[in-house]
């Protein structure tokens, strides 16, 4: 199901509140129900049910009379050093968007991103959407590496990286956050529609954030009512 | 346990199984053995259901076990002898403790899988033993390395053999069209068809590049798609328009505009063509192609269906003439 071949959050919203309703309608056969910017792709056990049936049903879900809740149910509150140590590209990135770095970074920590779709690397956000002078493209050269926790921003979009990656997206921030933990009981930190509110915090700050264990960077996640 | 230990071992070993679907929502794609089908067909040879294996890209290794164990080699044909006599493709097999089985290169196909009748009994990483590099979870498997596995459950059960087509040499592959087939224009769809691509050699657990000699496919405002969620299967067209079939271990999610989608019954034939087999695409239409679904369960049962008791064949003992034929002849010194 694509609700729109452009990214707004409008669609995306809708998107995960489709997938929502998908999976409270309980459709017999139907496997996998996943979100994603504008679409939500819909499994299903070809031996159990058909398309025919599936699409349907769909229907009947999709023309339901329902205004759309798109209210968040958790938001996470995500330390983040902004320091020249941690934040390589922020004066550029700030430059490209015609704002001064003290006014980037206080745009940054003075909204509530939302989680658009996770993916690239296990458990990764495209947290979005920023002011529209924020659609900055990415750069043309790959930055080969990029540590675990980076903050990096294009097209209006923040992303935090799951782990050492190359990227085309300028790096102006650093979180001591793991978005994915293999081994843990919930694996995953966010989940599509989750809100994200960044704190600014010194470098020493993060460094000591970054060493301790028994935190997730100092992350605290808001659950909401 | 019954273990086995590793002497030494080609790049990219690895453990598989099906893999750990359910994830996707959160950027995890499902993993596990590219070419599923020789999981199944291994299942078949050994009376078991699909098991973690290994996974061997081109390359085996040297392996010693210390309980004896039914083993079965399936996937790409890869040379392989336990103390010197060959192991047959296809075939399940006893491999008794001390004996040093030996794997080397494919003779024909990609990916070989050696599954042991107890199947690999390494620790499960959310709900699945594969081995994920991307996501990193686990690691390739390294000379000096114990792996668990399990009993056999039926040791002496007789040995079967099952005869599968051949999947290493390219073909026509079917097309399921999809979400962004229709952003490419008519003309570019029709030579899509027309056009005869071989195999890359460049590939790995994520995807496969298909060269062709044309001008690429490509599609006007490519690179302002918006991201969209990408399966195994997905043929994405990269920026210069050169198509590449994605496999296990894909990404989720993905910006490159993707003309139709390998349909599952034909995606071995993907994974296992090597490099220089000549591919075409065909499409066909969701129902044809809705037709061609076939749930595990009776995958598994059709394989069984079609293994048989391994009778050998005179003519596929390479070495009779070292055999005694004729028995009941004795020195006449025995005890």
């Amino acid at each position: 199901m694509r609700f729109s071949t452009a990214l707004s959050e409008e669609a995306n919203q809708t998107a995960i509140a489709f997938r929502q309703r998908v999976a409270e309608a309980d459709i017999p056969g139907v496997t996998d129900i996943v979100p994603s910017l504008t679409t939500v792709r819909v499994g299903f056990d070809p031996s159990k049910t058909t398309r025919a049936d599936v699409t349907a049903a769909l229907k009947q879900v999709i023309h339901m009379p329902v205004s759309i809740d798109a209210s968040p149910r958790r938001r996470w509150h995500i330390p983040v050093a902004f320091g020249p140590r941690h934040a390589p590209q922020l004066y550029q990135a700030a430059e490209l968007a015609g704002v001064s770095v003290e006014t980037a970074v206080a745009e940054i920590t003075a909204r509530n991103l939302r989680v658009i779709a996770l993916g690239f690397a296990p458990g990764q956000p495209y947290l979005g959407m920023l002011p529209p002078h924020w659609d900055i493209p990415r750069q043309s050269e790959l930055t080969p590496h990029l540590p675990s926790g980076a903050l990096v921003v294009a097209v209006r979009q923040l992303i935090i990286f799951a782990a050492d990656a190359p990227t085309g997206w300028r790096h102006i921030g650093q979180t001591a956050f793991q978005v994915y933990r293999p081994q843990a009981p919930e694996p995953f930190a966010f989940e599509p529609g989750d809100e994200v509110r960044f704190a600014q915090v010194g470098d020493s700050e993060l460094d000591v954030l970054s060493n301790r264990t028994d935190t997730n960077g100092g992350a605290r996640c808001e659950v909401l009512g | 346990m019954p273990l086995v230990q590793v002497h030494s071992i080609g790049p990219g070993v690895t453990v598989q199984d099906l893999g750990r679907p359910g994830w996707a929502m959160q950027g995890l794609s499902t993993g596990g053995a590219v070419d599923r089908l020789a999981l199944f067909e291994a299942a078949a040879l050994l009376g078991t259901q699909p098991q973690a294996s290994l996974e061997m890209m081109g390359f085996g290794g040297v392996f010693r076990t210390n309980a004896d164990t039914r083993i079965a080699l399936t996937g790409a044909q890869m040379q392989a002898n336990i103390d010197g006599s060959a192991v047959s493709h296809n075939t399940s097999t006893i491999w008794r403790a001390g004996e040093t089985l030996s794997i080397s290169g494919a003779k024909a196909g990609v990916l070989g899988y050696l599954s042991f009748a107890g199947g690999v009994q390494t620790p499960a990483t959310m709900g699945s033993q594969a081995v994920h590099l991307t996501a990193g979870i686990g690691a390739p498997i390294q000379a000096g390395d114990t792996i668990p596995i399990g009993d056999d459950p039926d040791l002496h059960s007789g040995a079967t053999k099952l005869r599968s087509t051949d999947r290493t040499k390219g073909g026509t592959i079917r097309v399921m069209p999809g979400p962004q087939t229709t952003f490419f224009d008519p003309e570019t769809r029709a030579r899509f068809e027309r056009t005869v691509f071989t195999r890359s050699p460049r590939g790995n657990r994520q995807g496969v590049r298909i060269d062709h000699e044309t001008d690429g496919f490509t599609l006007r405002g490519a690179l302002n798609l918006t991201s969209d969620l990408i399966v195994p299967g997905d043929i994405q067209m990269t920026g210069d328009g050169v198509p590449y079939v994605l496999l296990s271990e894909c990404q989720t999610i993905g910006g490159y505009p993707r003309i139709g989608s390998v349909i599952p019954a034909d995606l071995p034939v993907i994974a296992q063509s090597a490099p220089g087999a000549t591919l075409r695409f065909r499409f066909v239409s969701v129902e044809e192609a809705d037709k061609t679904a076939v749930s595990d369960d009776a995958m598994l049962t059709r394989l069984r269906q079609l293994c048989q008791p391994l009778v050998r064949d005179p003519h596929d003992i390479p070495d009779l003439l070292s055999y005694q034929l004729i028995g009941g002849v004795t020195a006449g010194d025995d005890p």
